[in-house]
């Protein structure tokens, strides 16, 4: 059994061992001085935060919705919801084209607006928010079923309504489960290659994030990639830690009973 | 005084809960786990729709199927204090006791159920007895116009069981609220409300006060619910104006109360007296059942022993002076009045 789990700690961090032992620290750092390097960084972080920002808002009450409600056809939404997840990225990519390229299924609604998404930023946010938002929903919808509806109850009775039972009650019973299905779909997120580079290209400094120039690096000088590979090992790790920091953290006593809660 | 009206039908898993209530004062309802007590109280606080009924405070409506009203749970003044208690785990106990109070002062409901000291604590912290009062403060700082109590001591040791019964006698009785409590323990019931209603998969069998529980159940279940013993025979008319009762045993009873047929035979503990011997001249009691020993429990300043089929009451220095001891022989015995004939 030890040998078994020694194998397999030692097969996920080889690579990640590989790419620091062939990077120095000195190369790691000069990559950010590179524009490439620097406008790749750029769009990944302005994407992703910006995706990221969509996943919470609207997948937190649609997962609150699926958690807590009883309907027919319920647990097929669960499963649809859950199915990008299982897509290959170029299918992803394919399916995003198809509905909100020029010639997609939305296109010609999204022109009469003036809107093109193709080779924009939005389409980067798109892309990285349809990849990543199945893997935060599901979670949410898993933590949200685990809140004892005993006290949710009990704040209903206490004279709060719906919204201030979710802030106060709901939310800060949950936000452990909420930041470990945010962590992850943020993590999907930053790496996020396939479907991005279908739907949004690879135009430097509008939608070439980081692992799409990490390919197109690699192509012409592995070296380089390897440095740029160790700097998104670096700076995701690093969101990683601050985003789990951040959502877990349990502000003091007096402050965390007003953070989330809605004026009456 | 204010007065509660619930009358409604609620589909449960197996049957309907089918009450009608008239609540001014404490109505406990009683009964086995699972006849839907816990669902009556969701009703009035508004936790489940029921197909068909009508709730009011004086007069004024929070449910009413009939005009398609349904108040909203945060709309209704009640206070519920859950069988767990239900106190939100990431707030302390001040923060629970003032998650609705709007403004009231928590400081005196704090004090007043000395829980002041605690105030900074969170549940997990407290123990079952500091919970229940936490629950309580909690429901009350809401300023509820009814009061609706769900197994509130289930969750206590019996140690500490009896002290917050006398407790809640006396906030019950001080707050004058229209009260639901809902128990398993026909004792907690006797103790703490003015009207008793046994519940039995979901319908109401008797309502009345503890005491014309004891002396008129209306049938078998009320009467063994209510801590008397209840023997199964065949009723048939006797000399005088007794019945007659064969036992499945073969033994003869006699009762004051008429019946037929398949009966149960109904007599509370503190009606059988205990005896070593049995000399029929020297008693007035005509029942007289011999029997082992069985188990011999003291509650308070009494025995409860086991002789046979019947569970008598006795002092402890009854006990002790007849040298009661599990595994001897011993007479029960009990007047033909002291005696309640059921439908089984």
């Amino acid at each position: 059994m030890f040998s078994a789990t020694a194998v397999a700690l030692a097969f996920l961090l080889l690579p990640i061992v590989a790419i620091f032992a062939r990077v120095s620290p000195g190369e790691l750092i000069s990559q950010f001085s590179r524009p490439v390097v620097k406008d790749a960084l750029l769009v990944s972080l302005k994407a992703n935060g910006v995706a990221q920002a969509l996943v919470l808002l609207l997948g937190t009450p649609t997962a609150y919705l699926l958690a807590t409600r009883r309907f027919r056809g319920r647990s097929l939404l669960v499963v649809l919801v859950e199915l990008p997840l299982v897509l290959p990225p170029a299918v992803a990519g394919i399916g995003l084209i198809a509905a909100f390229g020029r010639l997609g299924l939305l296109g010609n609604t999204l022109n009469a607006f003036g809107i093109q998404l193709g080779l924009t930023q939005a389409a980067v946010v798109i892309a990285v928010a349809y990849v990543s938002s199945p893997l935060y929903i599901r979670q949410a919808i898993a933590t949200f079923e685990a809140v004892d509806p005993n006290l949710v109850a009990a704040a209903r009775t206490l004279g709060a309504g719906r919204s201030r039972t979710f802030f106060r009650v709901v939310l800060p019973l949950s936000r452990r489960g909420l930041a470990a299905g945010e962590s992850l779909a943020f993590a999907r997120g930053l790496g996020e290659f396939g479907a991005t580079i279908m739907f949004a290209g690879t135009l430097q400094g509008v939608t070439q994030t980081l692992p799409v120039a990490i390919y197109q690096e690699f192509n012409n000088d592995f070296t380089t990639a390897l440095a740029m590979s160790a700097l998104l090992v670096v700076v995701s790790g690093a969101l990683l830690v601050a985003l789990r920091l951040t959502l877990q953290w349990q502000p003091s006593k007096p402050t965390s009973r007003f953070l989330f809660a809605p004026s009456r | 005084m204010a007065t509660l009206e619930a009358d409604f039908t609620l589909p449960l898993r197996t049957f309907a809960l089918d009450l009608a209530l008239e609540v001014s004062r404490t109505v406990a309802l009683v009964g086995p786990s699972g006849a839907g007590k816990t669902s009556a109280l969701r009703v009035v606080a508004g936790l489940a729709g029921p197909q068909r009924g009508r709730v009011a405070l004086d007069g004024e409506a929070w449910l009413d199927t009939a005009s398609r009203l349904s108040l909203p749970p945060d709309r209704r003044r009640v206070g519920l204090v859950f069988q767990d208690y239900a106190l939100f785990p990431h707030l302390s106990v001040r923060a629970n006791v003032a998650f609705g109070s709007r403004g009231r002062a928590v400081d005196a409901l704090l004090e007043r159920f000395r829980i002041g000291r605690l105030a900074s604590a969170h549940p997990a912290e407290l123990s079952g007895g500091e919970r229940q009062r936490v629950a309580l403060a909690r429901a009350l700082a809401r300023d509820p116009a009814v009061l609706l109590l769900d197994e509130p001591l289930a969750a206590l040791d019996a140690h500490t069981k009896a002290e917050v019964r006398h407790e809640l006698a006396e906030l019950l009785r001080e707050l004058a609220l229209p009260t639901i409590l809902v128990t398993h323990d026909y004792e907690d019931a006797a103790a703490l409300a003015d009207q008793v209603g046994v519940l039995v998969e979901g319908r109401l069998r008797q309502l009345g006060t503890p005491a014309e529980l004891v002396a008129r159940p209306l049938d078998a279940f009320v009467a063994s619910f209510t801590g008397a013993n209840l023997l199964r025979g065949r009723a048939r008319r006797g000399k005088g104006a007794l019945t007659a009762i064969r036992l499945e045993s073969g033994e003869d009873l006699y009762s004051a109360d008429e019946a037929e047929g398949e009966v149960g035979v109904v007599v509370y503990p503190w009606e059988v007296s205990v005896a070593r011997a049995h000399t029929p001249d020297a008693d007035s009691a005509l029942n007289v059942v011999r029997g082992q020993v069985g188990s011999l429990v003291e509650v308070a300043n009494r025995v409860r022993v086991r002789v046979g089929p019947l569970t008598a009451e006795v002092t402890a220095a009854s006990a002790e002076r007849l040298e009661l001891a599990a595994g001897g022989v011993a007479y029960a015995t009990f007047k033909a009045t002291g005696t309640r004939l059921v439908p089984l």
